[in-house]
């Protein structure tokens, strides 16, 4: 029995300088069982096309260099085992750049967008330092388990160009940032959280434009799980005060009017506390064709007004609420 | 095989805008011969947000769900992908973190309750493959679903993360999850195979970043159209609802015509078992789906 497998692959290919199109060439080869998706990006060019081009630097899983995305799927090719991709896929492996519309040549991206983004949110302490100091700084087991696993970043990029909230919104900042936002907010020797905070809570660039697709936390090879440091990022924004009142923050925070009258979200009472009287002229035109098809109730004749049945045990969660509830708005 | 039943977390959608989702939810289960006990203390999950604003009390306001469907002593069923998230979360974070489950309990226990983790949480999309079996479901066809393309959606809470998801939940590739598909190749329909169908709705950012919405929603229903879908189908009634409800305003930020019936999964299965019209209720829809019958 052979210890190979056939393997073909479909490699993207551009040169940005002489191409006018990108297209995808095919490449077979057999494939051992401990061969990486580096490996494979060696052997084209080794073996079939010494043009092809691509980022490889320490081949250990720390530089970050080569993250590439095999059939949609963002993986570090040096950490990646291709066996792996080819018992998940089949024998017919894709070979996509990071970002397609920000190829250089071949596998190789122009990441400026990201390094940009990266250092907007001062990714480094923040700190007056002592340069005589007579103690070490001292940090609690606790204050280094709230960082979680945030500081194992290696910037390779792959959750960044996973993130389709960036492809839509230039100005949002993508979850290796917020990562970093989050790493160093949290570090007790830093200074700048507040700065931080105040710059990721922002409509447009900061967290309230996570669409909340958990593409990050599948593309990250480091295990990270972005979205939860987005998460914690929003959450830290009510803990030190730092939200204002605006559409995405009254809209999280108003759940909690339905919940406490019927239990349930009230669809309705959410978007109209969440955008304000002046707001919701917009939604007008969606509203009556949503009543048009019966998606709005007209239980007591009139829609809106007792529309919604209440849960059983309803006390239950008004006690819950009031007992347990933690941050305000 | 004994009788399947289970505990339905029937979530917010499905008691006001979608009150097709749980007719029809109903009506499958019943042609099934699947039992279902609603859980009528369930309370809304948070759906994301308030989890963004609360944490703890949103874990507390989860688990006190699952504890009703614990009492029963039954597997908690959801029909929306952000209620199978949320309170699949709710139940990791629980069932891993003993000294934050006792924070949530001493909560609970001022309203009688107590959470133990030992009800599993499942999507009723994977009730229908994994526990009742796609070969059953063949069986029970009476309108095959021949003269359909029907392009799988399959909502990003249900699949990522795969690690939360892997183990009762399916356990999808998400770069490449089949599921839908196979469901509707059981139903003798048409899978659309279009690259978008594990990509994400926009229905999160609706209010506060409604272009991103609108661009994400416009995205995946044009890939559908293009690859000649007749219909578009989804477990979850928040994809249903952005896709459904808002094609006017969507075409106009693509610049292209769009209509396409959106269904819920329950309700493609509802055509197919040849359940009533008021069940399947596609007379709620705000993109007209009214034509859609079995072959």
């Amino acid at each position: 029995m052979s210890n190979t497998t056939k393997v073909t692959i479909k490699a993207f290919r551009f040169n940005a300088e002489t191409d006018y199109l990108p297209y995808y060439k095919s490449y077979e080869m057999e494939v051992g069982k401990d061969e990486l998706v580096l490996d494979l990006l060696n052997r084209i060019k080794w073996e079939h096309d010494g043009s092809f081009s691509y980022r490889r630097s320490c081949r250990h899983g720390i530089c970050g260099a080569c993250g590439i995305k095999v059939n949609g799927k963002a993986v570090l090719s040096c950490k990646q085992n291709a066996m792996d991709l080819v018992e998940l896929f089949g024998s017919e492996l894709t070979f996509d750049p990071q970002s397609k519309k920000r190829v250089v040549k071949d596998m190789i991206i122009d990441k400026s967008d990201f390094w940009e983004k990266h250092a907007v949110v001062k990714p480094f302490v923040v700190a007056d330092i002592d340069e005589h100091p007579t103690h070490e700084t001292k940090v609690t087991k606790e204050e280094v388990e709230n960082i979680l696993d945030a500081d194992y970043c290696i910037q390779c990029g792959n959750c960044h160009y996973a993130c389709p909230a960036l492809e839509v919104n230039e100005e949002f900042f993508g979850p290796a940032a917020f990562v970093a936002a989050y790493r160093f907010t949290v570090d007790p020797r830093d200074n700048a959280g507040k700065e931080r905070l105040e710059m990721t809570s922002q409509l447009g660039q900061g967290v309230w434009d996570c669409v909340k697709c958990f593409e990050c936390a599948e593309a990250c090879p480091k295990e990270i799980n972005p979205i939860e440091k987005i998460t914690k990022l929003h959450n830290l924004e009510f803990e030190k005060g730092i939200a204002t009142r605006n559409v995405a923050t009254k809209h999280a925070e108003g759940f909690l009017r339905g919940m406490k009258k019927t239990g349930y979200l009230d669809e309705a009472d959410i978007v109209l506390y969440s955008e304000g009287i002046l707001g919701m002229y917009k939604h007008i035109p969606t509203a009556i064709k949503m009543m048009k098809s019966g998606k709005i109730h007209w239980h007591s004749g009139v829609p809106f007004i007792n529309s919604i049945p209440k849960i059983k045990n309803l006390d239950e969660v008004q006690k819950l609420i009031k007992i347990s509830q933690t941050n305000r708005l | 095989m004994s009788q399947l039943h289970y505990a339905l977390f029937t979530g917010c959608t499905a008691k006001q805008s979608t009150p097709e989702l749980l007719s029809s939810t109903l009506a499958v289960a019943e042609k099934l011969g699947i039992k279902i006990t609603i859980l009528e203390e369930a309370s809304c999950c948070g759906a994301s947000h308030l989890q963004d604003f609360d944490p703890f009390l949103s874990h507390v306001l989860n688990a006190r769900n699952i504890c009703y469907a614990e009492k029963l002593g039954l597997t908690m069923i959801t029909i929306c992908n952000t209620c199978q998230l949320n309170s699949a979360m709710t139940k990791y974070k629980l069932d891993t973190d003993l000294a934050y489950r006792v924070r949530v309990n001493e909560k609970l226990a001022e309203v009688g309750l107590e959470y133990k983790g030992t009800s599993e949480i499942k999507h009723f999309l994977y009730v229908i493959i994994d526990e009742y079996g796609l070969e059953n479901v063949k069986d029970k066809v009476e309108i095959p679903l021949s003269s359909f393309n029907i392009a799988p959606f399959y909502g990003c809470h249900n699949i990522r993360p795969s690690e939360l998801h892997h183990k009762s939940n399916g356990g999808e590739n998400p770069y490449n999850p089949s599921s839908l598909d196979d469901l509707i190749v059981a139903l003798e329909g048409h899978p659309v195979d279009y690259t978008s169908k594990n990509k994400c709705c926009g229905f999160h950012v609706e209010l506060q970043a409604n272009h991103t919405s609108e661009i994400l929603a416009g995205n995946a229903l044009l890939d559908a159209i293009d690859n000649n879908a007749d219909m578009m189908v989804t477990p979850c009634p928040l994809c249903h609802l952005k896709m459904d409800t808002y094609q006017d305003t969507i075409g106009k930020v693509m610049g292209r015509d769009i209509k396409l019936p959106v269904l819920h999964m329950p309700q493609m299965v509802a055509l197919a078992l040849g359940c009533s019209e008021k069940e399947i209720g596609l007379k709620y829809h705000v993109t007209k789906a009214k034509h859609l019958k079995g072959a």
